[in-house]
């Protein structure tokens, strides 16, 4: 019955081992204002890396853009994790039955099969100038002229992942928390522990796989993103995936594809770390 | 311990309630504003009551051409949906039983998952780029007037376009029939197969019947996902526009709620169609019960 996977793994091969093998052979390529040339040169690497190994005090612009990427990564993975485990936790052991477990656990779902743009740009009449949130605060004098930093800013550009991928948190945690025996908890419970006790030392390790799964995948498309930084960040904010897309509307494509290279090199690190925690096929 | 009526319970759902505000107010205020009077603009309060924005939407307002970037996304997402269901579904069945590269085949589609999306598109831009540099090259080189004059690239919508919307769907195809088949009671196949059903049969009249509620749950992510797609399809659909990528082109150069009311149809037609196989998959997990009992 084996044949029967071929023709899903030939969209594979075809789509996903050839395109990153041509990748990374291209990144080695010359190229001109017209054309990518067949070649064997590391300048697009050693462009990269333009006075990044200097002394100097100020960084070079790839160490510059990986820092921001990272402290977007960071901070969208801190606010999902903490959102995504609370959702899952109360979906698992507060709510009492499948059928209302299933319905809520449907109603995180839902937006996920809606479009991230106009998920993006709802946004705008809340953040605004003279959005909602400017408006309370001032009704509240809380602020005394409209705040600009709300839209296109940092503080927006993380809203928005963590609006549009704390669900990748909540699914694996979830799962992990589905799985744990009651009678463990029960027990601990007996034997005297309160509830941060059976939260931190019973659940939380008992979900690490959950955890593991659900940052990987933010991470992943946090490190990549240059959609909502891009609309959320007014086209101001630098990441590695808008530096790849800007090159790629230059067809500079040897230069986008050494930055596409180490992106997937850094990425790759990371998933190793984290995947060294835990075995993933076991947890479907 | 977690007793729903204790002060942990109402805590946790007041944080919920929070949280699904959060997932749908914005959402909802985009939907109330594109109902404004002419005179609206981008943020509250309402100015007036009216259906102008849709008028205007429908009318084109010198926007791109919306109409057919819509009629396309539709059609690509249906294409997506029908390969998505045909192979993830083939490929979930020879996954029963490990085969040679069927751990690779399984990482493969987790890296599809986690690569970033970025790296995918460039990827097969490049790809198809040299396919086009490699064809017109023979045609230069053996003279084939077909390719000088009429070749322009092989990078389309349904070549690149849906190829990388595949990479995609196909891996959420594959771990949901996953799910299905760790759970899946093997005893109703062996019983077909002693009384002497071929394998075709087996699946025709046993399996199929059973894994159809998930079947649609797999045609439910194959269209919505492809139809809102944008990162991986961003960089090789050609010269043609999908929904998502006119979308993001007008963030930054439409300022009035005209933006809005698109919002609104393309969530309605998400809402519609995530409702529609919602019910399908209950009318389906319904009727298994019954033919169960």
């Amino acid at each position: 019955m084996s044949w029967l996977a071929i023709p899903y793994g030939l969209v594979f091969i075809f789509f996903f081992f050839i395109p990153l093998l041509l990748t990374l052979i291209v990144s080695f390529w010359d190229y001109n204002e017209y054309s990518i040339i067949p070649d064997f040169i590391f300048e697009n690497y050693i462009y990269i890396f333009d006075n990044c190994f200097t002394f100097s005090n100020s960084l070079c612009v790839t160490f510059k853009t990986y820092l921001s990427t990272f402290f977007f990564c960071i901070l969208a993975w801190l606010f999902t994790l903490l959102i995504g485990f609370f959702i899952a936790f109360f979906l698992a052991f507060y709510v009492k039955t499948t059928k209302w477990q299933i319905v809520l656990f449907l109603i995180c779902t839902i937006p996920f099969w809606t479009s991230n743009v106009i998920r993006m740009v709802s946004w705008i009449p809340l953040l605004g100038r003279n959005g909602l949130l400017n408006e309370f605060l001032l009704d509240l004098s809380i602020i005394s002229e409209p705040q600009e930093w709300f839209l296109y800013s940092e503080f927006s550009v993380i809203l928005a992942l963590v609006h549009l991928y704390t669900l990748f948190m909540i699914v694996p945690i979830f799962n992990s928390m589905m799985r744990i025996d009651y009678s463990i908890i029960e027990a601990a419970y007996d034997a005297g522990a309160n509830w941060f006790q059976v939260l931190f030392f019973i659940i939380v390790p008992l979900c690490k796989t959950g955890i593991v799964i659900g940052s990987i995948f933010v991470i992943t498309v946090v490190m990549g993103d240059f959609i909502t930084i891009g609309i959320m960040g007014g086209q101001q904010l630098a990441s590695i995936g808008k530096i790849i897309y800007v090159e790629m509307s230059y067809l500079q494509l040897p230069s986008a594809a050494a930055n596409a290279v180490i992106l997937l090199s850094i990425t790759i690190l990371m998933i190793f770390i984290m995947t060294r925690l835990i075995d993933i096929r076991k947890e479907l | 311990m977690f007793n729903n009526r204790s002060f942990g319970f109402y805590f946790f759902a007041t944080f919920f309630t929070c949280f699904v505000l959060f997932l749908y107010g914005p959402i909802f205020s985009i939907i109330l504003l594109s109902f404004q009077g002419p005179d609206g603009g981008l943020t509250f309060p309402l100015n007036g009551l009216s259906i102008h924005w849709f008028k205007e939407l429908w009318k084109g307002a010198g926007v791109v051409d919306i109409g057919s970037a819509f009629r396309r996304s539709i059609l690509l997402g249906l294409v997506v949906m029908v390969l998505t269901v045909i192979l993830s579904v083939s490929a979930g069945l020879a996954f029963r039983k490990p085969f040679t590269g069927s751990n690779l085949l399984f990482f493969t589609t987790i890296a599809s998952l986690i690569v970033p999306s970025i790296v995918l598109s460039l990827g097969v831009a490049l790809e198809f780029r040299i396919i086009d540099d490699t064809i017109k090259k023979i045609g230069g080189d053996y003279q084939v007037d077909w390719i000088i004059d009429n070749f322009q690239t092989t990078l389309t919508m349904f070549s690149s376009g849906l190829g990388a919307q595949l990479t995609w769907t196909l891996p959420f195809g594959l771990l949901i029939m996953f799910a299905v088949f760790n759970r899946f009671d093997k005893s109703y196949e062996e019983a077909a197969r002693d009384l002497g059903a071929s394998s075709w049969q087996t699946f025709r009249e046993i399996v199929f019947p059973l894994i159809a509620p998930s079947i649609v749950g797999i045609a439910l992510f194959g269209f919505t996902l492809s139809y809102d797609e944008l990162a991986r399809s961003s960089q090789v659909m050609g010269d043609t526009n999908t929904l998502p990528l006119e979308l993001r082109g007008l963030t930054t150069t439409v300022t009035t709620p005209i933006i809005y009311a698109l919002g609104t149809i393309t969530t309605g037609v998400s809402f519609l169609v995530i409702g529609f196989f919602l019910l399908l998959y209950a009318l389906l997990e319904n009727l298994k019960k019954k033919r169960q009992l």
